[in-house]
């Protein structure tokens, strides 16, 4: 038997877990170091699989299968397509930005409270766990990436919402305008809004999974499929219609598209930026992965049945999350409905049912993954400096810090897909591949990236151009981790918005599959996606 | 009367002694039942002759040892083929020593000895004039707050009779979902019923509480047991018998010979229907389904918590194996019947436990609503009347007692100077002031909620899959609605325990014994294997998923 790369890939981190949860409480530094090697030494291992998976191959490669659970028809069954392949790179790429972002995001307070010190200083282990639970996302977020059994998903999907919930919850942001108290109601609130919003998603997918159970007889995603695609698994209409819904709802909860999106700017907001990044840039790509994965394979004909309603609720997403961002007085929310906004075109090229649309939107998982991260990264750092998350606070920042402005701008330019940088060639794609078949509602998304650049322009120019304010005036420019966190990612934007062609080969063929899944065709004329 | 008739009546008194056929008893296959109940009259026994002091250990030690036997006898049989090609009716008709059987048995035998393990503890509170205390009062008889009671406390007297009280519980909860016939589920009913009463009005501390439980459960509870009475007379007027195999060839309508006695109401359709709704209607008081939940929450909060516990997980486990064999083996000709009115008990109890539950503020109240929300998870796979229905259940209900045995188990650590410490504002801030405690409780109230990698997500993705397989897919959809409702408040009192600030005259966490320890450790365990490997134990539920009828 050959190495199991997948399971590594994804237990290594989660055996750093572990071990990062496990470094006595006085050791918080090396539970640090422990975690950014581990999740490099998961880089690794996820770039030899980029290396190992020939895009031109089988669909699904460097597969796993062993035994479960037999009683449910549940296998331990690993795959990758290309889709996959880059979802789980990127994740693997972020990860260590996001811990070398947190640095000091759990260092514990100093606190007055001296019963409580003395009672728990021994046993509170804060830093330990801030990194623990990052590790456990990750692994987590990876083997739902990788797992083509129903069953094997679904509980990785719902198992990683405890991780994020402490996350969040434990360890917010404590620059809050109404005081230390307020943002712990708030973080509190947000938290279990995040959490139920997505219980109540799962658990309606559990209903669906049981549903397909019943139908199929097994979870096993390619043996569906296939039986699917063949004919020898015939669902009723109706039947096929209500499974679908039931697994969309819960990836749309996640991803998240409109009306079910209201957790998110909580939750990115309260969270500490690095958590931010990976709610919205990791574990939200789950959900618009598994429309990807699941829905469309499995339900191709519901799809394509829902499809209509599913562009308009990504449209609205689209104009909606935009028009909020521009109204928004906070950064981080602003941030957080910019992403509703992106998930919305992402969700409009999965469901265009072009190759263009589809090719495009994997790519903008990929970019949006890096460019939100690297806007999200700085403002974290431009918060801690100042205190406060009002955009009202800050302004003449450039000044004083023109590193910190410049990456700040290059990851707002980005989020407003300026052309030379990544997202600009997903979005394209994105926009091409909905105008083929649906020209109308293309159009209309247009002026989304209209609405972004006024929110990322306005959003610079209030704070880092005009006059330097007071509290601003002695504010320091990035330190030399902070710009190891941003460097990279700048890079990787410049160097995608050039060259996308890595990326792009790599998703294209898994792009070309799902769709003869659903059994459409490009309209004529065929064009070939960003060669 | 005639000399000669007198004669022949002596004779005829004088001589069928011989002809009287002895019953035939297999002690074999009724050992773990038989090992129980001599430990529990030993513990009597022990009360009467063993010097107070040494009393406790004994107690304690002849209990465990039993608990023990008992179990590696279930295993015995079990592997000695009785759960599945022995399986068969032993001791005139009286007990079915079958798959399901075995099985629960073995649950009940484990939770009650995890269970023991709880009532032993004796470190969570001081000392009391030097002695060491548990849970119980000092003296049962003695009126709370009166002299004698504190002369009592003051020599150092414990209630030693838990012990084989809770083994006589356990002994009727091991025949209660074997019996066989209705006779014998009575007596098992009444066997297991009266020991818990008593258990539940010994609490040490807040004994009014506890007294005024142990009534409404014992007043709720005596009207059950009359339903359950009339019932069984009903269904013998029905059918002319008590035994299981009988009344259902009756309902069958495949009886081989009808009893002359009987022939006026024999197959008369409204005894039977009220007659079987009397009998689950008991059942279901067992199980605690709405509507007949009510004594539910004020039990579970008023009684001492390790009988809490205990109770939560043992008797659930008996009164639906008993409910199973009832619908399963004597009322599967009447399912179009039942099964409809099932539907309802089942929603109104998953939607009723879970919507209820979020107002409460006693931890022991919460877990009460929450266990009445899984009776009506369970109810879910009982519907399906398929093999794997019954497999599910099986699964459920030893994954379920474990979680609810650990769970309490942990409640009794949180402590302030007025003992148990369950009003949830105190849980303030728990998890940073002992991670560790308030990891495990979030473990357990995880596994409550459903969360993959728990047993209690195997548990409930069984009976739903069991349910949606059985044709009840709108059962599977109220199910997971009231799941996502109990997530709330599962969820809230991790939020209480991990993101509020610890108030200062917050309670401590009490360090236990061994034995609580083993008893918590034990749930965790179990919750996290039948989590990520339950086929082994799936497997088995699925041997033992075949009634012997």
């Amino acid at each position: 038997m050959s190495f199991p790369l997948l399971t590594a890939t994804a237990a290594l981190p989660a055996i750093g877990a572990v071990a990062t949860a496990a470094v006595p409480a006085a050791r918080r530094t090396a539970a640090k170091w422990l975690a950014l090697l581990v999740s490099l030494a998961t880089l690794a291992l996820a770039a030899t699989t980029l290396i190992r998976f020939d895009p031109d191959g089988d669909r699904y490669q460097l597969t796993e299968s062993h035994a479960w659970i037999a009683e449910f028809g549940v296998r331990y069954e690993l795959g990758v397509d290309g889709i996959a392949v880059a979802l789980i790179a990127l994740t693997a790429l972020l990860i260590p930005f996001i811990i070398l972002a947190g640095w000091h995001d759990a260092d514990p307070l100093e606190t007055g409270d001296a019963s409580l010190s003395s009672f728990a200083a021994g046993r509170w282990r804060p830093t330990q766990g801030f990194f623990a639970l990052i590790l456990a996302v990750e692994a987590m977020v990876i083997i739902s990436f990788e797992a083509t059994d129903v069953f094997l998903f679904y509980i990785f999907f719902e198992a990683m919402l405890i991780p994020m919930y402490f996350l969040i919850g434990g360890f917010g942001d404590r620059a809050h305008e109404h005081g230390e108290k307020a943002a712990a109601t708030q973080r509190s609130y947000a938290a279990v809004k995040f959490l139920l919003y997505n219980l109540v998603g799962g658990l309606i997918m559990l209903a669906a999974v049981i549903g397909l159970y019943v139908v199929a007889g097994n979870f096993s995603l390619t043996e569906i499929a296939e039986a699917r695609a063949n004919g020898t698994l015939d669902m009723a209409t109706s039947t096929e219609r209500w499974l679908f819904l039931g697994f969309f709802f819960a990836f749309a909860v996640k991803a998240p598209l409109w009306p079910l999106h209201t957790w998110l700017p909580n939750a990115m907001g309260e969270a500490t930026a690095p958590v931010a990044v990976l709610i919205t840039a990791v574990v939200d790509k789950v959900g618009t992965f598994a429309m990807l994965r699941f829905c469309l394979q499995l339900f191709p004909e519901a799809s394509k049945w829902a499809t209509p309603a599913i562009l308009v609720l990504a449209l609205i997403s689209i104009i909606y999350g935009a028009l909020l961002a521009v109204g928004q007085r906070d950064i981080k929310r602003l941030v957080a409905y910019a992403s509703i906004s992106h998930f919305g075109f992402i969700i409009m090229g999965i469901f265009a049912m072009t190759s263009q649309g589809q090719s495009g939107a994997t790519l903008y998982m990929v970019n949006h993954g890096i460019s939100t991260a690297a806007l999200m990264l700085v403002a974290g750092f431009l918060i801690s400096r100042r205190g406060s998350r009002l955009i009202a606070d800050y302004g003449g920042v450039q000044k004083v810090a023109p590193v910190l402005a410049g990456t700040f701008l290059i990851g707002g330019l980005a989020t407003l897909s300026l052309p030379g940088l990544a997202p600009f060639v997903s979005e394209f794609l994105v926009l091409v591949g909905t105008f083929a078949n649906y020209p109308v509602i293309g159009i209309i998304a247009t002026f989304g990236i209209v609405l972004a650049a006024l929110y990322t322009l306005v959003l610079y120019q209030r704070t880092m151009t005009g006059p330097v304010k007071p509290e601003v005036a002695t504010m320091p420019d990035l330190r030399v981790r902070e710009l190891v966190v941003v460097a990279p990612l700048v890079a990787v934007l410049i160097f995608l918005g050039v060259y996308p062609k890595p990326v792009t080969d790599i998703v294209n063929p898994a792009v070309k599959q799902t769709m003869s899944d659903v059994q459409k065709k490009d309209p004529q004329p065929e064009v070939e996606a960003a060669k | 009367m005639s000399a000669p008739a007198v004669h022949s009546l002596w004779t005829t008194a004088a001589d069928p002694i011989s002809k009287i056929d002895a019953p035939k008893i297999e002690y074999g296959q009724l050992s773990p039942t038989l090992i129980v109940l001599g430990a529990a009259v030993i513990g009597v026994l022990i009360e009467a002759v063993v010097p107070r002091k040494s009393r406790y250990y004994t107690q304690v030690f002849v209990s465990a040892v039993a608990l023990a036997a008992a179990f590696a006898a279930v295993v015995a049989l079990a592997a000695g083929g009785y759960g599945t090609t022995k399986a068969g009716i032993v001791a005139m008709g009286a007990i079915a020593v079958d798959g399901p059987a075995l099985f629960l048995q073995g649950t009940i035998l484990l939770a009650g000895l995890v269970g023991l393990f709880t009532f032993a503890e004796r470190r969570l509170d001081p000392l009391v004039h030097g002695n060491r205390v548990d849970s119980f009062a000092a003296q049962a008889a003695s009126v709370p707050g009166s002299d004698s009671e504190k002369a009592a406390v003051k020599a150092g007297f414990t209630t030693t009779e838990v012990f084989p009280l809770l083994l006589f519980a356990v002994a009727g909860m091991l025949i209660f979902p074997a019996a066989n016939d209705l006779l014998t589920l009575f007596i098992a009913l009444e066997v297991l019923s009266l020991p818990l009463y008593l258990m539940c009005a010994l609490a040490r501390r807040k004994r009014l509480m506890s007294q005024e439980a142990a009534v409404k459960y014992f007043l709720l509870g005596a009207f059950a047991s009359a339903f359950t009475l009339f019932g069984i007379a009903l269904l013998y007027g029905y059918s002319g018998s008590v035994s299981y195999a009988t009344i259902a060839q009756v309902v069958d309508g495949s009886a081989p010979d009808v009893n002359p006695a009987l022939a006026d109401t024999m197959g008369n359709d409204a005894l039977l229907l009220v007659g079987a709704a009397m009998i689950v209607m008991g059942l279901l008081f067992k199980v605690g389904a709405v509507p007949f939940h009510m004594w539910t929450p004020d039990v579970y909060q008023g009684a001492p918590t390790p009988v809490t516990g205990f109770m939560a997980a043992a008797t659930k486990v008996a009164a639906f194996g008993a409910l199973l064999r009832i619908l399963y083996v004597v009322l599967p000709g009447l399912r179009w019947d039942w099964r409809p009115v099932m539907w309802g008990v089942a929603i109104v109890t998953m939607l009723g436990g879970a919507i209820v539950a979020i107002t409460q503020t006693d931890i022991k109240r919460l877990l009460a609503y929450s266990s009445i929300a899984h009776a009506g998870f369970i109810l879910a796979g009982v519907i399906a009347t398929t093999p794997d229905g019954i497999s599910s259940v099986l699964f459920y209900l030893a994954a379920y007692s474990f979680v609810t045995i650990g769970a309490f188990a942990v409640v009794t650590l949180v402590r302030d100077a007025g003992g148990e410490a369950t009003h949830l504002s105190k849980w303030a801030g728990l998890g940073r002031r002992s991670p560790l405690v308030a990891a495990v409780f979030a473990v357990f109230l995880l596994a409550f909620a459903g969360i993959p990698l728990t047993s209690g997500f195997a548990g409930k993705f069984a009976v739903f899959k069991a349910a949606a397989e059985g044709g009840a897919a709108p059962l599977v959809v109220v199910g997971v609605i009231s799941s996502a409702i109990a997530a709330f408040f599962y969820i809230r009192v991790i939020v209480l325990m991990f993101f509020s600030e610890p108030r200062p005259e917050g309670p401590t966490v009490a360090v236990p014994s061994p034995l609580t320890t083993t008893a918590i450790g034990v749930g965790v365990a179990v919750t996290l294997v039948l989590g990520v490997a339950p086929q082994y134990f799936l497997d088995l539920a699925n041997q033992a998923g075949v009634f012997v009828r």
